[in-house]
């Protein structure tokens, strides 16, 4: 039995996307740190992922039919876990445990910990190079799962990705589905300040990818983009740049530098869980903090 | 230096496929594969993976100098070139064996475990993947290629990483029994290889175990322990000992990590001396792991003989190893000096 592509409404996907940010904060709260900004940005990507396009089997986290994800900005785990624990890979009451001395789950993802995690990342650069694999995989062994990797902006300036991108256009890997995250902001500052990573459509195209651009908090165009890509396994491979806001959801925090890590505490806490509970508003950048 | 060290010397020109055609033999530039006996890497790979549909292998742009064409020969889907980008491969192995895949990855030892060495830890290793890191042309065997090409400090770097077997081929037998063992063997591995024309050690292919060395002639004034290309230069050593009336052990202690502790007591108990040769950096490989066994034991004599720790000098590999005493002659009188002390 193959588990089909859901078609779950958008507002459903809207409430996911909130949920990914409330238990982000509220994870980070017991680690007494955690990866707020980096982990908005790609809510809406990641809800629209698990719960309208993978296809996946919860109940049997090694099916080798499923569709693998690999979280190469690894660091965005923390609103990952909650997606999982939430569509049954494990009970969501281990993540009371979220960092605490031999809980399963840390700051960037233990595939050998954490069912439903398809590869263990946190050093940046390597998961497009995962996902060339996983999908050479595919072609040898004739099945038909498409591999998504999810990329940071600023991981773009680890030489390895460019690697794994020409190795992917040489090989043509058209069920290998990469998202770049494009929030902005790496750690130290604007990307375009600390390293250029554009022009992004030119670059990917240059090594023979097929490219797309899109509003990555806006969920129908993602979803879009997710029914454009082809079937198949040979071809091009597909990548979709993701325009996002860093902090996307926190008024505060969108486009800060400060929230890269940070830790929200007493009603500063309750504060960001109301706003965050009011789902998103438009963004304003003149109101950036 | 003789004439004959010079042209013993001559290495890696296993890059044509050998269907080039030239007037003049001399101007070959390819090997044959019998002049490169411990090459059998693609062909038994090539065999394994006849009824093994798990095993894929992939190379560097190397398939000719590792020989590793005669797997791609005989199993073209199985086979990806990625160029030169170590990384990539090492990494997209590990992508590959997450699906059950069992990839061996062969390129220089300088670039698979130097080079890669962050991704064998974080991507083979720490995962518990189950991909085969195969790094040829190890040591100081490229010779006048120089250090860029050389790989001296693999061992040192790879054997403190957690869930990884680092292990190192002999000769030709050698690798092949490796390569069979290697198969369902549980944890990622680096295999370390020389430089393709080993001279023999194992006449047939032996029996081995991972973490279990072995004991290749008996002594009792004094125990080498050795790997990869000194296990050949120690045993011509001890014979040569022989002949002076010194009765030496060796050891082919081919697991790097994990040791074999027992036989390193045995040597210490037994023979209350023990000298470690190796081809590699004389820090941090396996006479310093050698020395971690040994704390913990009585008192022993001990001794380790290696490429001290300093950047090799210019040559032709036999130059080499004559210059830093890593020959049967060179081995016999660092013991006679260790013994004299």
């Amino acid at each position: 039995m193959t588990p089909e592509r859901n078609n779950v409404s958008l507002s459903v996907l809207e409430e996911k996307a909130k949920f990914i940010r409330t238990e982000t904060v509220r994870l980070s709260r017991i680690a007494g740190a955690g990866h707020y900004s980096s982990t908005f940005s790609c809510a809406e990507l990641l809800a629209t992922l698990y719960y309208d396009q993978m296809r996946l089997e919860p109940g049997q986290p090694d099916w080798p039919e499923r569709d693998r994800f690999v979280m190469s900005k690894g660091h965005a785990a923390i609103g990952l876990y909650p997606v999982l624990a939430d569509l049954g890979f494990f009970d969501p009451s281990e993540l009371d445990t979220y960092t605490r001395l031999g809980s399963n789950y840390g700051d960037h993802p233990d595939m050998k910990k954490v069912k439903g995690i398809d590869f263990s990342s946190g050093s940046l650069g390597h998961g497009l190079s995962i996902g060339v694999g996983l999908a050479l995989a595919a072609r040898m062994t004739q099945r038909d799962y498409r591999t998504y990797v999810m990329l940071g902006d600023g991981e773009l300036s680890e030489g390895q990705i460019w690697e794994a991108a020409n190795s992917a256009g040489h090989f043509g890997l058209q069920n290998l589905v990469a998202i770049v995250d494009r929030n902005g902001l790496s750690i130290d500052g604007h990307t375009e300040d600390i390293m250029t990573v554009e022009p992004m459509e030119d670059r990917f195209g240059a090594f023979g990818w097929n490219v797309q651009r899109i509003d990555g908090h806006d969920i129908n165009a993602v979803r879009e983009a997710f029914a454009r890509l082809p079937s198949g396994r040979d071809g091009r491979p597909q990548v979709i740049i993701a325009d996002t806001v860093k902090g996307r959801g926190v008024a505060h925090m969108e486009m800060s530098l400060d929230w890269h890590v940070g830790n929200l505490v007493g009603e500063d806490y309750d504060a960001v869980m109301v706003e965050l509970e009011a789902g998103l508003k438009p963004y304003e950048p003149e109101s950036m903090a | 230096m003789t004439k004959d060290m010079q042209d013993e010397s001559e290495i890696f020109r296993g890059t044509t496929t050998g269907s080039t055609r030239l007037r003049d033999a001399r101007s070959v530039r390819g090997t044959p594969k019998a002049g490169m006996p411990a090459f059998v890497l693609g062909e038994e790979l090539a065999d394994l993976a006849d009824s093994d549909p798990r095993i894929v292998v992939a190379t560097a742009d190397l398939a000719s100098a590792n020989r590793t064409n005669d797997f791609r020969d005989r199993h073209p889907v199985r086979f990806v070139n990625f160029s030169i980008a170590e990384k990539n491969m090492i990494t997209a192995a590990a992508g590959m064996a997450s699906t059950g895949l069992v990839p061996y990855v062969a390129t220089f030892a300088s670039f698979a475990a130097i080079l890669g060495a962050e991704a064998i830890r974080t991507d083979c290793a720490y995962p518990r993947m189950k991909v085969r890191v195969i790094g040829s042309h190890s040591g100081m065997s490229m010779g006048f290629y120089g250090s860029s090409h050389h790989a001296l400090e693999d061992l040192g770097m790879l054997r403190c990483m957690a869930d990884l077997t680092v292990v190192c081929a002999t000769d030709a037998n050698h690798l092949r029994a490796i390569l069979r063992a290697s198969v369902d063997h549980p944890e990622a591995m680096y295999i370390r290889l020389g430089r393709g024309r080993d001279p023999e050690v194992y006449p047939s292919v032996p029996q081995i175990t991972f973490g279990k060395a072995a004991r290749l002639r008996e002594g009792s004034d004094l125990t080498i322990i050795t790997c990869g290309s000194q296990v050949r230069a120690s045993l011509d050593a001890a014979e040569l000992l022989a002949g002076e009336g010194i009765s030496v052990r060796v050891v082919d202690m081919f697991t790097i990590s994990e040791m074999d502790r027992d036989e390193i007591k045995a040597a210490a108990e037994e023979t209350g001396a023990i000298l470690t040769v190796e081809e590699h950096n004389i820090t941090g490989g396996l006479g310093s792991a050698v020395t971690e066994v040994l704390i913990d034991l009585p008192r022993c004599k001990f001794r380790k003989h290696g490429v001290p720790d300093k950047y090799v000098e210019v040559g032709p590999p036999a130059a080499l190893y004559a210059h830093y005493r890593l020959n049967a002659d060179g081995v016999a009188e660092v013991a006679r000096e260790f013994l004299s002390v």
